[in-house]
């Protein structure tokens, strides 16, 4: 048992790393970075949703958040470390009062999504409105469908001078990366990350266990706003201004799909469907021929329709079909493993 | 004579104008067990699912070992060392026997005792050869045992059982009934069933519903005899 | 005085466009437990549908109660064939299928008619009440929502289809099983849904200026409105419209119009954190 976190852990941290000096010699640094932040993003509704069942229409919403209380914070306070720790713990906060108030309201599936787009259509109303001199919180003013452009960016603790930009910033954003995704792993290997996956399998039968389901899904909704919180803050310095489409409903659809088609259930899937499709678009984006909208929208419908479980479960099923072939004794092998994995998350 | 374990008074639960459950009043001591019959719409089910928490009963009061628990949740009620078993098999499917036992087992014990805990249960039930298996690829009978092995794991002291015997063959109801009287050594058990077959080997006293309200209260051969239970219940299976 | 009937004329305005912007999901919804994501486009193909229709010389009405719900509708009749049909009894995947062909035909429309704004004018002129202006079309479209509500209720209730529309509403297996073919129910209550979203579409054109994303600011009140309505179909589509329109009015005239939008949207998560079941799980049950 130990040892399996172990290896993991290595895993992980050989895999990542290759990746981190790899990618910049094919992409811009630039682009990776938002790349990276996206993979964040889906990161945190895959952990939702692939791993505690609840599908949040509004994920969007806690980015949105992220990136605007990073963005006044750092207004206020002159300096970002203590703003990026403010726009990690605000979209927690109302992850948990959100939660709570839903998940101790028994409420479900369509119910679930009803709540969350409403929720996340409110604050992009609000924010869009906020054009006038009177909507202001601190020294910041929340600008409207302007967004904030002109914060501080992220800078060394302590010293906010020193900018971190460039090819720095992308290192940043990939050892952000790699941390959040170790907590997570561990998060699902721990007790909490197992009682998780039980109440996604079946939720009656673990509150028959004695298991509070609702304080349970509320504390992971609000992991999961965490984690967007925290995408949110990092794109925010990127892009050196929030506007309030981080809040559109657009951009939630965005996110579910980067989750259907990377695969749920797994930590990579989601991460490989965020970063893949945000490049997809990217490069359909200097391309005029067939609209970007057309494509994200096709691949959502094919997917769901023909590969619903997503491309990561599909190629490790696909891998282990092509290891029966030569060997049976390793099939058995392999589903082993496979339920030992499941077990671990 | 041994501690009141379940008690219910003057519990009531409306459904609009239909009265599911009419002001029963249920006693329940340590060890004993305790078979729930009457025919469909007498108000078993309901009478289950307002003890269990997962109905709020319209009126009266539900008390285990003394402490109200009327309108409590599911989990709350769990919590107190009460296992649970639903009418449908209620389980996690694309988890392995093993890993649904330890889920269980952890409510109530740390990691590794939760293992050891499963681990014993399994071997209790004889599920070894399955252990490994997702539920959602067993037999009905093998995953009614399974989900019996989620009530037994938590060392409960009251047991309510909802149908354990629907749709199982002989030889599992046979497995089933030993479980069952395993679990009498430590738990007071109820069980809502239909199948008399199954009652009249496993119980001694059965508690007959009717509209709602309790027909009566004796032991197994006397309600078996009765000629009004014959009337409602019986005697209305056999026509 | 003058400004009450002003009032009055725009709180019934605000439910008649609920109820209009919300039929087609309704139907959708209570009779094949679909939620159809792409219900606002379906809107804004309505919409188009009517500005071609009318740039190529038709009349505006027959283009608006003609042209856009037929041709709606047979969209809708490929959607279902090709995608949906795939999909029954699995909710959250048709939502986010619906959802990918909402993207799919904005991007289709973008393509077609560019990004621009287009538009065509309201064919009924405004009137004056003492010092107000009133919008001669907010009575049409008043008028529209009412006829819609009585013709869905004169179906439902004396027709043959509408019978076995109840009954596939009710219990779907058992209306299968009397031998009534759940797949051309399905087929048929399809088209009628993505008809009536044509025609809610086409009827809202001349008021607003149309993009291909327009079906956007549909979807998420069309959603909530037959959510928080719950089963009934007639009966949920009114009460919650009803409430709605009260709520966002009100709040508009005392606040501002995006205040009322703000209302609205609370109004819906609150009524769902208490009736999580919609108005007519708890009120008006078994009414249609």
């Amino acid at each position: 048992m130990q040892d399996r976190m172990g290896k993991d852990v290595m895993t992980t941290l050989v895999v990542a790393g290759g990746l981190i000096w790899l990618l910049p010699q094919l992409v811009s640094t630039y682009t990776l970075t938002v790349l990276i932040i996206y993979g964040m993003l889906g990161f945190s509704l895959g952990l939702i949703w692939g791993f505690g069942g609840i599908l949040c229409f509004g994920q969007a919403a806690f980015f949105g958040l992220g990136a605007y209380t990073y963005a006044i914070a750092a207004i206020n306070i002159g300096e970002s470390t203590l703003p990026m720790l403010i726009a990690i713990l605000v979209p927690a906060i109302a992850a948990l009062l959100l939660g709570a108030m839903m998940f101790y309201g028994r409420l479900t599936d369509v119910y679930l999504g009803v709540i969350t787009l409403v929720v996340t259509l409110i604050l992009f109303k609000f924010i869009n409105s906020t054009a006038g001199p009177q909507f202001v919180i601190g020294t910041a003013r929340l600008g409207g469908f302007n967004g904030i452009p002109g914060f501080q960016t992220l800078n060394v603790p302590g010293d906010p001078d020193a900018y971190i930009w460039g090819d720095a910033y992308y290192y940043v954003c990939a050892v952000m990366m790699v941390l959040v995704y170790l907590l997570v792993s561990a998060l699902l290997r721990s007790s909490f990350g197992r009682i998780a996956v039980g109440i996604r399998e079946n939720e009656t039968r673990m509150s028959l266990m004695g298991y509070d389901v609702a304080a349970r899904k509320t504390i992971l909704f609000a992991i999961g706003a965490a984690i967007a919180g925290l995408a949110g803050a990092l794109f925010a310095n990127w892009g050196e201004i929030v506007t309030p489409g981080l809040f559109s409903l657009g951009q939630s659809a965005e996110i579910i799909i980067w989750c259907i088609v990377g695969g749920l259930g797994t930590r990579f899937g989601p991460i490989l469907g965020a970063a893949g499709l945000a490049y997809l678009k990217f490069a359909l984006g200097q391309q005029s021929l067939i609209d970007n909208t057309l494509i994200t929208g096709l691949i959502l419908v094919l997917f769901v329709l023909f590969l619903p479980k997503g491309l990561v479960p599909a190629i490790s099923s696909l891998w282990k079909v092509s290891f029966a072939r030569r060997s049976p004794s390793r099939v058995h092998q392999a589903r082993r493993m496979r339920n030992r994995g499941r077990a671990n998350g | 004579m041994a501690e009141v374990v379940l008690e219910t008074q003057a519990l009531t639960m409306r459904f609009g104008g239909v009265v599911a459950s009419d002001n029963v009043n249920f006693k329940l001591r340590a060890r004993e067990l305790r078979c729930l019959i009457g025919p469909n719409g007498a108000g078993k089910s309901t009478f289950f699912k307002c003890v269990t928490g997962l109905l709020t009963p319209t009126e009266g009061q539900v008390f285990m070992r003394g402490q109200e628990t009327t309108g409590w949740m599911p989990h709350q009620i769990a919590s107190l060392g009460v296992g649970i078993k639903t009418q449908t098999p209620n389980v996690m499917d694309n988890l392995s026997v093993f890993e649904n036992i330890w889920l269980a087992a952890r409510r109530f014990h740390s990691v590794d005792e939760a293992k050891h805990k499963a681990e014993a249960v399994i071997e209790r039930l004889a599920l070894n050869s399955i252990a490994r298996s997702d539920l959602g690829n067993l037999a009905h009978g093998e995953r009614q045992r399974v989900e019996l092995g989620l009530v037994a794991v938590g060392d409960p002291w009251l047991v309510l059982l909802d149908e354990p015997a629907a749709g199982m063959s002989a030889e599992d109801v046979e497995r089933m009934t030993e479980i069952i009287h395993e679990l009498t050594k430590t738990a007071a058990v109820v069980i809502v069933e239909h199948d008399m077959q199954f009652i009249r080997s496993i119980a001694q006293t059965v508690t007959v519903f009717h509209q709602g309200a309790v027909l009566m209260e004796d032991h197994v051969d006397k309600v078996m005899s009765d000629e009004t239970v014959r009337n409602v219940y019986l005697g209305k299976k056999a026509g | 005085m003058d400004l009450s009937i002003v009032i009055l004329v725009e709180m019934l305005y605000a439910v008649a466009s609920l109820v209009l912007i919300s039929a087609g999901l309704a139907v959708v919804f209570g009779m094949m437990k679909v939620i159809n994501l792409a219900h606002g486009e379906f809107m804004m193909m309505g919409g188009y549908a009517t500005i071609t229709a009318v740039n190529l010389g038709a009349n505006v009405f027959v283009a608006m109660l003609v042209v856009a719900p037929i041709t709606v509708g047979l969209i809708g009749l490929v959607v279902e064939r090709l995608v949906i049909r795939h999909l029954y009894g699995r909710l959250v995947d048709t939502m986010l299928a619906t959802w990918g062909l909402s993207l799919f035909f904005i991007g289709v429309a973008t393509m077609i008619f560019g990004n621009t704004t287009t538009g065509i004018s309201t064919p009924i002129p405004g009137f004056s009440v003492g010092d107000y202006q009133i919008n001669g079309y907010n009575f049409f479209i008043i008028l529209v929502a009412i006829a819609l509500v009585v013709g869905m209720l004169v179906i439902l209730k004396s027709t043959r289809a509408g019978l076995i529309a109840r009954g596939t509403m009710q219990r779907s297996d058992i209306a299968a099983a009397l031998g009534y073919s759940p797949d051309r129910i399905y087929m048929a209550t399809f088209f009628c849904g993505s008809a009536l979203s044509g025609l809610a579409g086409a009827v809202l054109a001349p008021l607003v200026g149309l993009v291909p994303t327009s079906g956007g600011a549909y979807i998420a009140k069309a959603f909530i409105t037959v959510i928080a309505g719950g089963p009934s179909l007639v009966a949920g589509l009114l009460s919650s419209a009803g409430l709605f329109g009260l709520v966002n009015q009100i709040f508009t005239f005392a606040i501002s119009p995006v205040i009322g939008d703000v209302a609205l949207l609370v109004a819906a998560v609150v009524l769902l954190r208490l009736l999580p079941q919609g108005v007519t799980g708890k009120f008006f049950k078994g009414k249609l």
